[in-house]
């Protein structure tokens, strides 16, 4: 593509978001929108050619014709949410009808817009982490986003009661930027679910951004589930901050959805920091999922571990692409990496690229990264002990999704993801 | 074979003593790169059309292409039109005896422990001195001619054996192949050229010695190795330069074919100047090293790096037969201010094929050390294996090891394995080896040399001892 192609595809793209009114919005963020606009004069659409981006497609992604409008349809979906606090959003807009929540001391779960409204902390934190200069689609959504989740807990607040947040893309062509915050003061702790879920009726395109603040001593473990249909893009990012001593836990479960890429970027800013992200892709058809983390360890004495594991099926394509960086000042730092991917057929493929880039010698980091399939000899056991080919097929694709299974945080996602497991893997051939 | 006073006898009644020589009247080509520089280095040389024709046309892709920069290397681009390209003794100027060589560089050879004499006794090893691109000393090549191996320079063998390099020259690595690969098919002046034919074992290992002699000339290499079917050669190259103040450019092809049921080792050893340890001045090496494997056949690569400012090579092979075997073992070292961003390609296209990839990175001072490779399992290359394992080594804090690999996987019989493990010497481990009273650099050479022990296995006899000792003097000073 050369350069005026280019522009004019992205001016496009942009022009889906024209009709927008953002009149209501604070001022701060406001002023956020407009910089990203500035920015997206510059930015554009990475090719195959960027590095970060050489394993995925996007041109047809770009190029779709898409609709921001809210839907007036009927909205068609069984949600069984275990939990006293849910937050929906419908193709990026905030449905009270929908969401439910109860009132605690010291914790704030609402929409995005109306926490805007009622300012406070949230003025200096919203846009400080999204990376508008460099990244286009994080400029898009700063940019254009409707409306999402706020989630806060005051100092020490600890909240037992799963926050679900789910995303919604209803109508076709549906093109939205959820955009979330969640914040965690000193010493508190909470568990959030996020789901992205589809009517499945046709293409859409979800361009989803987070914003997460860990700070000292807190605690927050989030449950990410996409399950979209096999016509719906999905981008999704999350941009974490973690200060001292706190922990952080994030499991990536990608069902469904025709090209999910996520972009999981963790700074950990202070010493004694816990950091775990794991990730499970179980791909059908001509799905492609592109997973990138990135880890950075700017002080001594911290730890992370990571683990993402994928079956493709079908003439699926996995991408994996995790990077651990350890800064000059990082020492003592224990870093670990891992990347199992089992390809089921002849016409899936995954390109995996797990990287170390370390500047401090007093460390302990490794990584690994293996392909490879079913155990035949595993299979002739089980066989051997009378189950049929379908049946010893799910145990052991079950047996290697486990330990990424283990690290759920909320029964019902566990439940949810095992389900799905035995629903897609019984029949394989 | 000969026997070694023979052999002695041999190579001292000759009057030319590999000629590591500083003051050698060079004839120079004029500064610069363009289609006349070609015309002249290619008339230099007495080439054939086709030869000429070859070198334009990379001389054009070349001026299409960009410099890479995806690597993890800083430094200052070369200027191209700054450089020679063409530089070659004029006369054969001939030395009386060893006394004449450049006594740094005896010195150095000393140090290693493989003084020039001794070098020239090894037997078995037919040594092809390349001075400054063009090689001026074949041995053995009687010898060899009895078996019909062809191991000449590479211009000769334009002469002499036009058909075969017309047949493999650019298959393996063409021209279009990347910036330095197009450069070096345009500019290349001489090299190695080695032929096995069929069903012949190469009774020895075949060497060459490279050194670059001239500052501010660029030195571009050509070899081409071809085992044809069922043959076996083991092939070493070793390099060494004197000291340079100014930036070098090192930018060499080596392409190997191994038809059906051959076998190939090439084992390196490059310990080019490294700069000073300010970080002013050394080679710049951007080598682009390939094989190609046919039915059943092996490529080995074993090397170790332990020179050069920068240094930017990835050996690597193309498995195209079914069971064919391609191996990397590597050691890089890299001190004070040296950067390498080195590693393997491994591309399976045949049923079957199997590579391991094993790398040992070592970083000290201010050095950078990156190790990126690439492992494609193409959708045909059913039932392929892949092994890599790269490690590395941390000494001090202002050094960086980092670990890039690409694992690309098409097919679902393959098995793919990638790990990697990046820290420091163990101090339990330097504190017992005190204890047993060694001092600390002492314990330290131990300890990596039994690190790396994996890869030096894999050198040559010959190479082995050299291959330690030059550990042991790059990473000297180092510890603190």
């Amino acid at each position: 593509m050369n350069e005026t192609a280019a522009i004019q595809t992205k001016q496009d793209f942009l022009a889906h978001f024209k009709n927008l009114d953002f009149s209501f919005d604070a001022d701060f963020s406001k002023e956020k929108r407009d910089f990203a606009k500035e920015q997206l004069q510059k930015l554009n659409f990475p090719t195959s050619k960027t590095e970060y981006w050489k394993y995925t497609r996007i041109n047809k992604l770009i190029k779709g014709n898409y609709k921001t409008d809210f839907p007036t349809a009927e909205i068609d979906f069984e949600l069984s949410v275990p939990s006293k606090n849910c937050l929906v959003l419908v193709n990026g807009y905030f449905s009270k009808e929908l969401s439910w929540s109860e009132q605690t001391d010291g914790v704030h779960f609402s929409s995005l817009s109306e926490a805007k409204e009622k300012g406070g902390a949230i003025a200096k934190k919203f846009g400080s982490l999204s990376k508008d200069e460099t990244e286009i689609f994080s400029s898009i959504n700063t940019a254009y986003h409707q409306d999402g989740a706020f989630l806060h807990l005051e100092k020490g607040a600890q909240a037992s009661e799963p926050f679900y947040i789910l995303h919604l893309v209803d109508s076709e062509g549906a093109v939205s930027n959820p955009r979330n915050l969640i914040m965690m003061e000193e010493g508190s702790s909470a568990k959030v679910v996020m789901k992205t879920l589809s009517t499945k009726k046709g293409a859409s395109f979800t361009n989803m951004l987070s914003e997460i603040f860990v700070d000292r001593g807190a605690n927050l473990s989030v449950d990410k589930v996409q399950n979209e249909g096999e016509q719906d893009y999905q981008i999704a990012c999350e941009q974490v901050e973690q200060k001292a001593d706190s922990v952080f836990k994030i499991n990536t479960f990608t069902l469904g959805g025709k090209l999910v890429r996520n972009n999981l970027n963790i700074d950990l800013l202070g010493q004694h920091t816990e950091t775990w992200l794991n990730g499970l892709y179980l791909l059908q058809n001509k799905q492609h999922v592109d997973n990138h983390t990135h880890v950075f360890h700017r002080e001594p004495n911290c730890e992370s571990h990571e683990l993402y594991k994928g079956i493709m099926n079908d003439k699926s394509t996995g991408v994996f692409n995790g990077k651990v960086y350890v800064h000059r000042e990082a020492q003592k730092t224990n870093a670990y990496q891992s990347n199992a991917n089992m390809v089921l057929t002849d016409e899936a493929s995954i390109n995996s690229k797990p990287e170390l880039e370390i500047y401090a010698d007093d460390v302990q980091c490794s990584h690994g990264s293996t392909t490879g399939q079913l155990d035949e000899e595993a299979l002739f056991y089980l066989r051997s002990r009378g189950m049929s080919q379908e049946s010893a097929r799910a145990v052991l694709l079950n047996a290697f999704a486990a330990d990424v299974l283990e690290h759920i945080g909320v029964d019902a996602v566990k439940e949810d993801v095992e389900s799905f497991i035995d629903k897609h893997y019984q029949g394989v051939k | 074979m000969a026997s070694e006073e023979e052999l002695l006898e041999e190579v001292t009644s000759q009057e030319y003593k590999y000629g590591f020589y500083t003051d050698i009247e060079s004839d120079k080509a004029p500064k610069g790169l363009n289609e006349d520089i070609i015309r002249f280095i290619s008339a230099k040389k007495n080439e054939p059309e086709w030869m000429l024709e070859y070198r334009l046309n990379a001389l054009k892709v070349w001026q299409e292409m960009k410099e890479p920069e995806w690597a993890h290397l800083r430094y200052p681009k070369p200027d191209f039109q700054d450089l020679h390209y063409y530089s070659a003794p004029k006369k054969k100027k001939e030395l009386e005896s060893l006394d004449e060589v450049d006594p740094e560089l005896l010195e150095t050879f000393e140090k290693l422990g493989i003084s020039l004499d001794e070098q020239k006794r090894l037997t078995g090893v037919a040594v092809d001195a390349v001075i400054d691109s063009v090689s001026v000393k074949t041995t053995f090549t009687e010898k060899l001619a009895e078996l019909g191996i062809i191991f000449c320079s590479f211009s000769e063998a334009v002469q002499k054996h036009p058909e075969l390099v017309k047949k493999y020259l650019g298959t393996v690595v063409p021209s279009t192949d990347n910036f330095y690969a197009a450069l070096n098919s345009a500019v290349f002046t001489d090299g190695s050229f080695c032929y096995i034919p069929k069903g012949v074992r190469c009774p020895m290992e075949l060497s060459t010695y490279f050194r670059i002699n001239e500052a501010n000339t660029g030195q571009f290499e050509r070899t081409l190795v071809i085992a044809d079917e069922g043959s076996y050669v083991s092939y070493l190259e070793g390099c060494t330069a004197p000291m340079r103040d100014e930036n070098q450019l090192h930018a060499a092809v080596v392409e190997l074919v191994a038809l059906d049921d051959a076998e190939i080792k090439y084992s390196t050893i490059q310990n080019w100047y490294p700069g000073s340890k300010e970080g002013k001045g050394g080679i710049y090496n951007f080598v682009t090293k390939r094989g190609l494997c046919m039915d059943n056949s092996k490529i080995s690569w074993t090397q170790v790096e332990t020179g050069s400012a920068v240094t930017w090579k990835y050996p690597g092979c193309v498995l195209k037969g079914e069971n064919s075997v391609g191996e990397f073992y590597s050691v890089a070292v890299t001190a004070n201010y040296q950067q390498a961003d080195t590693g393997s390609k491994m591309l399976h296209l045949g049923k079957n094929s199997k590579s391991t990839i094993i790398s040992k990175g070592i970083s000290a001072g201010k050095a950078e050390n990156s190790y990126r490779g690439l492992v494609k399992i193409n959708k045909n290359a059913v039932n392929s294996r892949n092994f890599t394992q790269c490690d590395s080594l941390l000494m001090g804090n202002d050094c960086g090891a980092h670990t890039f690999p690409y694992i690309e996987v098409d097919n679902k019989s393959s098995k793919v394995e990638h790990e990697a493990t990046t820290s420091k010497i163990g101090e339990d481990q330097i504190f017992y080896c005190k204890q047993r009273g060694m001092d600390e650099e002492t314990a330290i050479n131990l300890i990596v040399n039994g690190y790396c022990k994996e890869v030096l296995n894999q050198l040559p006899m010959e190479f082995a001892v050299e291959a330690q000792k030059l550990l042991e003097i790059s990473l000297e000073g180092s510890v603190g």
